[in-house]
């Protein structure tokens, strides 16, 4: 026995050690700035000043010079735009998703090629994606005002990137093309796993197609739904590239990431920054506990 | 004894053949270079450093860098910051020297006073306690380009005034959009939020005295009513004589709408001239420059200082090959030809006054004092601080120009928001 567990910590030690290079020491790095006051200038001339970042004069949360309240200021309207963004994306991306999926599941002629070309926004880069999209949603010569002007349906070409009232929901919308495909693929493969019986049993038993949806399907693939919808909404509140190349990046569609960014690299603050990167990394964590929580009470109900 | 004679005829031998081969290994260097992707930038920075490196027997490599100049000081700064060897020689922005000071290596012995033939205020912009950081390559000073056709079509002059311009642009967009061009635009600017927006609002606060958000003092001035005029007519152009789409343009998507004969006026850098007047340019010969025009009557010309140096970094590991790639770049010759073959405004004085240069761009002679007494930014006060500060200013810009904020509302924000950025001292 004790034999075995040195075999097994022996097999464990080279993914522990990269684990500690790769995870571990930039995530402690980080953290450990956030307690210094390090600007990008000169790294080494940086000291420990506390929580002054997180709660000082001048800190994340707590800043007396918000008179408009915290989420007028940069931080506090950085997470609403990555609270908006994710949860209508997420949501979009998994009644699409599912619905894609349940197409997919159906057997018909040419299936294995649908399924292969679904696949492709998933398969390009993030930021050619949105570099392509950019061009095709440019206000003057992009392809989507021609067709949309030809068609009747606006008056004046857009500027779907630049005005306020539409950046934010061109950048959902082109994240939803892009992502979908992950969800339908991930829900399909739990479609693909439920047993034959139950829906030949609702067959015999004359029920409502619809029935058999929400009674046998949905409760059957909730886990793996679960699953994808959290693995989205972890991805989703990371969301950089795509706002910072099709956007200006300015207020309007600033994520956390790109606040984290811009203090770091732009602004030259280190230690604020990674005070910012770590408290997106709590965010996160915490919005994780709190789906899961949500997922295991609907569980329970059934 | 033969032993001996042989082994030292051997060293001998081996010496002579190593010599020449160690000289040229300690000469030959590969030098990196960032020389900037706007425009011509690319073309000319291959064929001058091609000259240069078989002039002394180096290797040059280009590095591509981001067309934006925030993304581009972001890329150095992280460079800089681990200290990397990858890039010799950069381009550096005007507003940069207090910024990114630390990391340059000292030109002076290198340049043996050839800094005295450029304009002395961007050679004191360049240095800083004492030391030569960078040398002036090109200048810039923001213009207005318009056409010269349509301006006369429509019975009217280059504007003297913003307004006058507003009133122009308006009733050439209106006749040619009834003439059946119905993307025709009035006047395109760089409204995107980044640097370039900083550069036309400090164009149009300066020139409706609004001053220069941070006075030379240090002192946040930027609050005041001539700026929120300034910005309020800035934003009565949205949707009326500039299309929404300027609030994402950068200086190549306002040329790309100009060049391609869809707009009447431009305000853009002096490059744009001779892509203009290129041979694939719809508006060939038809294109006026001016100076930009006043806020109000009595208001004045502003032109926002621009251009480039370029500079060596101190973790290079070639600096004297890099330094004499430097003087080379920045010398008469190759700044003579920029200017002619990409109107590139020339650092040196004298070559205002050379007739091949003027032939090819003649309002470098008319419009010099424009280039002479371009508006700074206030990058010298706020030293370290200043892309903050210019990040600010163009937030706070940009909200006007797509109308989330009111002028006076947005620069009582700026106000509160520069004084915490800037906290104790600048």
């Amino acid at each position: 026995m004790n034999n075995k567990t040195r075999t097994a910590w022996l097999f464990l030690a080279p993914m522990l050690v990269v684990l500690l290079l790769v995870a571990v020491w930039p995530l402690g790095r980080t953290i450990w700035f956030s307690f210094t006051d390090a600007n990008i200038n000169n790294l080494e001339a940086s000291k420990f000043i506390g929580l002054e970042n997180y709660f000082g004069e001048f800190g994340l949360f707590a800043n007396p010079n918000n008179t408009d309240g915290f989420f007028a200021g940069d931080w506090g309207i950085s997470i609403l735009n990555t609270l908006k963004f994710s949860i209508v994306s997420v949501t979009l991306e998994t009644l699409l998703g599912l619905a894609v999926a349940m197409l997919l599941n159906q057997e018909f002629k040419g299936r294995t090629l649908v399924r292969t070309a679904v696949l492709v926004p998933w398969a390009i880069p993030t930021i050619v994606s949105a570099k392509m999209w950019g061009w095709m949603l440019h206000d003057q010569f992009g392809v989507i005002n021609q067709w949309l002007v030809d068609l009747g349906w606006i008056a004046e070409k857009i500027a779907w990137t630049a005005q306020p009232e539409y950046a934010m929901w061109t950048v959902v919308a082109v994240d939803v093309w892009k992502t979908t495909p992950f969800m339908a693929l991930l829900i399909l493969a739990a479609l693909q796993t439920l047993p034959k019986d139950c829906y030949e049993a609702a067959q015999v038993d004359g029920v409502h197609p619809l029935r058999v949806f929400w009674k046998v399907t949905l409760p059957l693939i909730k886990p793996a739904l679960m699953v994808a919808m959290i693995f989205r909404l972890l991805d989703a509140l990371r969301v950089f590239d795509l706002i910072y190349v099709l956007t200006s990046n300015n207020n309007t569609t600033i994520s956390m990431s790109g606040f984290v960014r811009r203090e770091m690299i732009d602004n030259g603050y280190m230690g604020y920054g990674s005070a910012a990167s770590t408290a997106l990394f709590l965010i996160i964590g915490l919005c994780t506990v709190l789906a899961i929580k949500a997922s295991r009470m609907k569980l329970g109900d059934d | 004894m033969t032993f001996t004679s042989r082994s030292t005829a051997v060293k001998l031998a081996a010496a002579l053949v190593a010599a020449p081969l160690m000289a040229v290994s300690a000469q030959a260097a590969t030098i990196t270079i960032s020389c900037g992707s706007v425009g011509q930038d690319f073309e000319f920075c291959k064929k001058h450093t091609a000259e240069w490196a078989q002039k002394t027997g180096n290797e040059v490599k280009l590095f591509t860098i981001p067309n934006s100049t925030t993304d581009i000081l972001a890329l150095f700064r992280q460079m800089f910051a681990a200290k990397s060897t990858d890039l010799d020689v950069i381009n550096v922005d005007v507003v940069w020297p207090g910024v990114i000071k630390d990391h340059l290596l000292d030109l002076k012995p290198y340049s043996k006073g050839a800094e005295k033939a450029h304009f002395p205020a961007i050679v004191a912009n360049n240095s800083a306690d004492g030391k030569l950081l960078a040398m002036p390559w090109f200048t810039d000073a923001g213009l207005l380009f318009y056409r010269k056709d349509l301006v006369e079509k429509y019975g009217a002059k280059a504007p003297a005034t913003w307004e006058d311009l507003a009133a122009t642009a308006k009733k050439i967009q209106d006749g040619e959009r009834a003439a059946g061009n119905k993307d025709f635009q009035g006047f395109v600017f760089q409204a995107k939020a980044y640097e370039g927006l900083t550069c036309d609002a400090v164009e149009w606060i300066h020139s409706y005295k609004g001053g220069n958000i941070v006075d030379d003092k240090g002192n946040i001035t930027v609050n005041n009513p001539n700026a929120v005029k300034a910005l309020k007519t800035a934003a009565s152009w949205i949707g009326t004589i500039a299309p929404q789409g300027v609030l994402n343009y950068a200086e190549e998507e306002a040329r790309g709408v100009f060049q391609n004969g869809n707009a009447a006026f431009m305000r853009n850098w002096p490059y744009a001239w001779s892509l203009g007047n290129g041979a694939d340019s719809k508006i060939k010969d038809k294109i006026g420059v001016a100076a930009l025009p006043k806020g109000g009557a009595d208001g004045q010309n502003a032109a926002t200082l621009g251009g480039w140096q370029l500079a060596v970094s101190k973790y290079s590991k070639n600096p004297d090959a890099a330094a004499s790639l430097v003087m080379y770049m920045t010398s008469p010759e190759v700044q003579k030809e920029r200017a002619i073959k990409g109107s590139y405004n020339p650092t040196i004085a004298a070559l205002y006054k050379d007739k091949e240069v003027l032939a090819a761009n003649p309002f470098f002679g008319s419009l010099f004092d424009v280039f002479t007494s371009a508006v700074p930014r206030p990058a010298t006060a706020t030293g370290l601080k200043y892309p903050e500060v210019s990040a600010a200013f163009w937030n706070a810009t940009h909200d006007v120009l797509s109308g989330k904020a009111t002028a006076e509302d947005s620069l009582k924000r700026l106000d509160g928001k520069l004084k915490q950025v800037k906290r104790n001292q600048w």
